[in-house]
């Protein structure tokens, strides 16, 4: 069995950035979701 | 010292025992770190920094000057993607010069507080997010806009990385010469999204950037000589000297305002870009008729704290923002 590694408690400032870098990513997901979806739209409309 | 000679990297910033290398080293190599510890202290500017977000307004500017002028039409969905495209694949190409990068960044007082040298990322992921920047980019940009202009696109990546970066950058005084063709892409990439060819009007606009870096950068290396020598970056005011820079700044400027008239001598835009090209190319060629004839001692080292090199390299970012709007005005307007 490995030995076990002692986890350090997350920090008030670490959740803050980890709930920032959270965010941000789920910001940059929609807009890519919102982006494929309009590239199709036109991409259709062209056919 | 911890300098490398030709193209030796400098130790690791996790092992690296000068300067800025303790602080690093403390970051990342101490005894309480633990594998990954890094993250936790990551907060997403940081990642924003790796991207060179100062460097990509340029980037976007030219990029969409290019997309402007081409003849054609594109669809505004498909332009947004396009310059979209070209952001974040030069965002990446910042990313993965800053991994390969982060030994000197770590040495450069200019560059020590960067996300990886200042142990808020580690090199690993950095080098992961800009490669998959990279490759997402050129992806979309193919598929969802052309073929050719992704194969533009990849190419100024590669470019940029490869020839630039890894190759160029630590070996000759010419690295921002030749690697300045990285930078000059954009308006070509913009052009090719719309047109989906290249002709002669975007190879001018290549050549523009292309010959408005070295004064652009040297004007810049003038005041960081001392961060380039400690670093051990062969930039030419480090191997041929302060005075030989200014020479080579003004000769390039010299050759610079021809070309931006160019457009207009060959028909491409109106008498208004002529005269913009004109006056905006006169004004420049005056700042650095300064940076030449700056106080200097007898080993050409400014007496003035690089005063007019300074100015220069303020007025070479406006001078290239006001040159392509002109373009893009002449073009819309005209």
């Amino acid at each position: 069995m490995a030995p076990q590694t002692p986890i350090r408690p997350m920090s008030d400032e670490a959740a803050r950035r980890r709930r920032g870098r959270n965010l941000a990513i789920f910001i940059v997901l929609l807009g890519l979701c919102a982006l494929f979806y309009a590239i199709t739209i036109v991409k259709l409309a062209h056919l | 010292m911890n300098i490398r000679t030709g193209n030796q990297r400098v130790s690791d910033v996790t092992s690296s025992t000068t300067g800025a290398g303790e602080v690093i080293g403390s970051t990342l190599s101490s005894p309480l770190a633990q594998p990954g510890e890094a993250i936790f202290e990551t907060d997403y500017r940081d990642w924003i920094t790796l991207l060179k977000p100062r460097v990509l307004t340029l980037v976007v500017f030219t990029g969409l000057i290019g997309l402007i002028v081409a003849p054609g039409h594109l669809h505004a969905v498909l332009g947004f993607t396009a310059i979209l495209c070209i952001t974040v694949a030069a965002g990446a190409c910042g990313a993965i010069n800053m991994w390969y990068d982060r030994d000197i960044d770590a040495i450069m007082h200019r560059t020590r507080r960067r996300p990886i040298p200042a142990g808020r990322i580690e090199p690993g992921a950095a080098l992961g997010f800009g490669v998959t920047l990279a490759v997402g980019s050129v992806i979309v940009m193919g598929l969802a806009v052309n073929i050719p202009a992704a194969l533009i696109l990849a190419l100024s990546v590669c470019f940029y990385v490869f020839v630039y970066t890894m190759w160029l950058k630590r070996r000759t005084p010419q690295n921002i010469v030749i690697g300045g063709a990285a930078g000059a892409f954009p308006p070509v990439i913009g052009w090719a999204a719309v047109t989906g060819s290249v002709d002669l009007v975007p190879l001018i606009l290549f050549g523009i950037i292309f010959i408005w870096t070295p004064p652009h950068f040297w004007s810049l290396a003038l005041w960081a000589i001392d961060d380039y020598r400690r670093a051990g970056v062969p930039m030419l005011p480090v191997v041929s000297g302060a005075r030989e820079t200014r020479r080579q700044i003004l000769l390039y400027t010299i050759v610079l305002i021809p070309l931006t008239l160019a457009p207009y001598f060959i028909g491409f835009s109106g008498l208004p870009y002529g005269i913009a090209a004109a006056l905006l190319g006169l004004v420049f060629l005056q700042k650095v008729y300064r940076v030449l004839a700056d106080r200097q001692d007898a080993a050409g080292k400014s007496l003035t704290s690089d005063k007019p090199a300074k100015a220069a390299f303020k007025y070479s970012i406006y001078y290239l923002f006001a040159l392509f709007g002109a373009l893009a005005l002449d073009h819309l307007v005209g």
